[in-house]
Formats: C-alpha cells, structure tokens, sequence
C-alpha cells in the first residue's frame, strides 16, 4: 500500500450552484455566473469567499482563475490548476488535484468550479463551418464523423456487438435518470417524465443513440469548495471525505481516427483498480453511482469497468429497477444527471455525490456512505472519484 | 440521403471541410497517396509495426526511422453508425448517411474511418468484408471511401 495517498485528508465542505437555464437562456453572462456559484459554495461552507487560496477546474474552463481571484479580492492564490484535456472527463480529476494541493501543503482552501453559457459563445456537437481541416479531425470530419455524439455511437455499437446488448439497457439509463429529475425541483426536466415508449419515438440523432440518449445543453454554474479533513469537519455541513481519486488514460486512446486499441473501452481499465486501491473498498460497498452521461451508451461501459457488472451482464443489470431510488440494487445520477437535471459537464454529478454522503439529495439511498463520480467516459483523460460520510 | 447512384461524383455533397496535410508535413504522403488511389499506412521501418494515424516516432521501439507502406485497400467492417442529425450545414440535406469504421486485412489492427456506399438505409454487418474505393474531389483532394465486396 503507497503512503503516497490523498485518502481520508480532504473534504468537500461546501457546494454551490447556480439556477440551471437552457442553453442561451442564462440572464446574465457567463462568468457573472462562476462568481454567483462560487460565492454560494463558500456562504453552504460557512467561510467567506476569501479564504480561498487556491482554483482548479477543467475543460478549458474560459473562466480565468486569476481573474476571478482579481474579482473575488482573495487575498492571495497559491495554487491555479487545469485538468488538461478530456473535457468533462476533467471533473472528477480536477477534485483530485484540490486534493493533491491540500495534501501537498500548497493550499488550504480550493474551489473547483464550471461555468458554461454556451448560448454566449457557440455550441457543442456542431462541426465549425470551415473550409479545410488537417490533422486528427482530417480522418473523420470529411466523411461526416466529427462530433463526440458520432464516435461514442461507433464505439458504443461496437460493445453492443460484443456483448449481444440491445436498445433496453440505453432506455433504461435514459429513464432512469429522468425518473430521478421528477423529484428534483432544481432539475431542467422537472416535471417532464420519460417514458420507454417517449424514448423509442424520439428522433435519432446517430444510431444507437435517440434524442434522449445525450445530454443536454445547459448554462449555469457549479462549484464545490476543499479543505482538509480537520478543518471541514468545524464548519457548516456534514463533511463529504474524499477517499480517493484517480485520472489517466489508457494505451493509445489518443490515436486518430479511432484506432484506441482498445476500442469499445469508457477508458477505465487502468483507473477504476487504482482507484478501490486508494479507497480501500470494492465496488461491491458502493451505494450510489453519478455516472457522466454524455451518451448512454458511455454509461454502460463506465458502470462494467468499475466492477459492478461484467460485460455478459449488462442486460440483466442496466435494467430500471437496478438503477433507481429508492430501492435499487445501485441508484445511479440520483438529481437526473446530465440527461435530466443539467449538463454543468459533470460539476453537477459531483456535487449530487457529495449531497448523497450529507444526507441531503432529493432521492437519498438509505444510509449511504459512499458514492462514486465517473467523469468522462470514452474520452481521454478521464478521471473518478470516491466520497464518504 | 447521400448519393447512392454509382454515377454520382461525391456521397456527401459539398461543403464538407476538405482534408489538407499538416503544416509540418507528418501526412502528406498519406493525401498524396490517395490521390493516386492508393491507400497507405505508416510502418516503422525498423520493427515493421503499423500505426495510424501517423506519428515521427514509432510507438512500438522509439525510431525515428518510420515510413509509408502501401495496403490491399481490404478490411471489414469494425463498427458503424447511421447519422440523421446534421451536425454541419452542409449536411442537412444529406442524412441519413453511414459512417463506417474498417479494420484494414494487412495492416496490424489499424483501422480508417469513412462512408458506406450505397443505400444509406441498408442494414450494417460488422465483420461484412469492404474494399477501399477512391472519391476524388473537385476541390483537389481525394478521400477513401468504403463498399461491400459482392460474393
């Protein structure tokens, strides 16, 4: 066992989010947004803004830390951090790496946080009307393949192959999470159930995936405020321990025009054991799952690579009554995740994780005591994260 | 739909981006080559190893010493997707189309991405065998489309 470990050391001792708005729909500009979201996670912590010393986010957040220290008037930052690459698949990384700078000494107070007004400046899942393109994108984009949406499709089809999986497993995933947002007033399809026969009329937008297959497209802020074990556990809330975290990828994910060896893979083969290794735990002692849903399909691969099921499993598994609260085997995206409750890039499925080991979601798991963030899938790098009461 | 008629010039209309080599000149070759209607992948001049897409080093033994081999164009189908949203402008009018991802038969396990030619509403077989057809642009570039082989 390493001593090298950020197990049981830090906390998350405050969360803060913004009203989540469709995509444009935000009243007022992006970065106002950070400041508000930021702003509310140290007033649920309990401290004030300036005790921050130290940012970290991801997905090439365009919120400067800097300027927002500037704005925020900390006093001083002692620790300015971006998860690189991977888009959402960041998230859980960028806590990590909170931690990492508490453990190190570097900083006492660190907020991660996610600001996206994509109305403000251009959308995801469009392929920018330029004229030429070389490099990776050179392989793909000329034949109509550009978007994550078109080569999570290609990989999630390949795993269906595989495994002989069908379109239940997808539905189920997709009605579970809106099944979760229907209790979830904050959640952007409060009050706008899914049904299975809903889903199958939606419109495809790249087979396997329907409409309600992806996430949504959302503006809003989200931030989540560190410091360590000893600390948190003197101010507001009921402390969210961080047991551990792991980011990576696998061998030669990164290789063009999808030739990752490993094709079908969510890209935590290499992380997930590192990860139960860090915790001390197996994947049977987990109680509730946030799995990032860019895609459904990228879900049923995150949920097999960390250990909940095996491959030749997932149709028994992903099945709706496995996956919902209150009673099932594991509970997963219990605010309506980023199909249902809001796509923060997977901010949001941190701050639910953390809300579950408080005793505070909308759909608690009786007596849950660890919870698991998978933040990517099928992108690289990736990241997850562990929690505990 | 995209085209299916074997006359037809091109199976997305135009518009699409058009591929250029990098500016460094990793692929050139790889565009070169396949405006003479050759399919090449990289392989390590030292230890034979392919990849794609290209590197100035081979991932296998570090050289610097890696170069451009000429393939059958043979592969089968490793997966594939019928896309009806048009995530570009110039596509609207094109969806449904297919994209294909091909395991090349004599390349390692390299595989290329590309279009099903023919009805855009076919049903797909992974594994179903394909050959590479050539689809020149008249913008000056050509790109390596994908058939079923008849048996």
């Amino acid at each position: 066992m390493s001593e090298f470990t950020i197990k049981d050391k830090v906390a998350i001792a405050g969360l803060g989010e913004t009203t989540y708005y469709k995509r444009g729909a935000a009243p007022v500009g992006e970065f106002r947004l950070a400041l508000e979201a930021i702003q509310r996670a140290a007033d649920d912590a309990g401290i004030p803004v300036t005790a921050i010393d130290g940012i970290a986010s991801y997905s090439n957040d365009r919120n400067d830390s800097v300027r927002v220290a500037t704005a925020l008037g900390l006093p001083e930052l002692r620790f300015s951090n971006m998860f690189w690459g991977g888009g959402g698949g960041g998230g859980s990384g960028a806590i990590g790496n909170a931690a990492a700078a508490i453990v190190a000494g570097f900083a006492t107070c660190v907020v991660v946080y996610r600001a996206l007004a994509q109305g403000q400046f251009g959308r995801f899942g469009q392929t920018p009307a330029i004229r030429t393109i070389s490099g990776a994108p050179a392989y793909t984009w000329p034949y109509g393949m550009s978007t994550p949406a078109q080569w999570i499709a290609l990989r999630t089809r390949r795993f269906m192959h595989e495994h002989r999986i069908t379109q239940d497993p997808l539905a189920a995933i997709a009605m579970a999470c809106y099944h979760h947002a229907q209790f979830n007033p904050r959640a952007v399809m409060y009050g706008k159930p899914l049904s299975r026969k809903d889903y199958d009329e939606s419109r495809w937008i790249v087979e396997p995936f329907h409409l309600y297959d992806c996430c949504m497209e959302n503006d809003g802020a989200a931030a989540v405020i560190l410091t360590s074990a000893e600390r948190a556990r003197d101010l507001k809330q009921r402390p969210a321990y961080v047991m551990a975290s792991a980011q990576g990828s696998d061998f030669r994910q990164g290789a063009a025009a999808e030739n990752g060896p490993d094709y079908s893979t969510s890209n935590f083969k290499t992380l997930a054991p590192r990860l139960y290794a860090m915790a001390g735990i197996k994947p049977g002692d987990v109680d509730v799952a946030q799995v990032y849903e860019n895609f459904t399909g990228a879900v049923m691969t995150s949920l097999v690579e960390h250990g909940f099921c095996h491959p030749d499993e997932v149709m028994d598994f992903c099945r709706f009554e496995n996956l919902t609260w209150p009673n099932g085997r594991l509970p997963i995206n219990t605010s309506g995740g980023n199909l249902a409750e809001c796509y923060m890039h997977g901010l949001e499925l941190i701050i639910e994780a953390a809300r579950q080991v408080r005793g505070t979601s909308t759909c608690q798991v009786k007596d849950a005591e660890i919870s698991i963030v998978v933040s990517g899938p099928m992108v690289a790098p990736v990241s997850d994260l562990i929690l505990r009461r | 739909m995209p085209s299916d008629d074997s006359q037809s010039k091109t199976y997305l209309p135009a518009g699409m981006p058009a591929p250029a080599a990098m500016h460094d000149g990793l692929d050139r070759e790889f565009w070169e080559a396949a405006r003479r209607h050759e399919l090449v992948v990289q392989r390590c001049n030292k230890c034979a190893t392919f990849q794609f897409g290209p590197e100035w080093i081979c991932h296998k033994c570090h050289t610097l010493d890696v170069g451009w081999h000429r393939v059958s164009g043979r592969g089968r189908i490793y997966s594939w997707e019928r896309v009806w949203h048009p995530a570009h402008p110039a596509l609207k009018s094109a969806c449904p189309y297919i994209v294909v991802v091909v395991e090349l038969a004599d390349a390692g396990k390299v595989r290329m991405v590309g279009n099903l030619l023919g009805d855009p509403m076919r049903e797909v077989k992974i594994d179903a065998e394909v050959e590479a057809v050539f689809e020149d642009h008249a913008e000056g570039f050509t790109l390596i489309q994908w058939q079923l082989v008849e048996r």
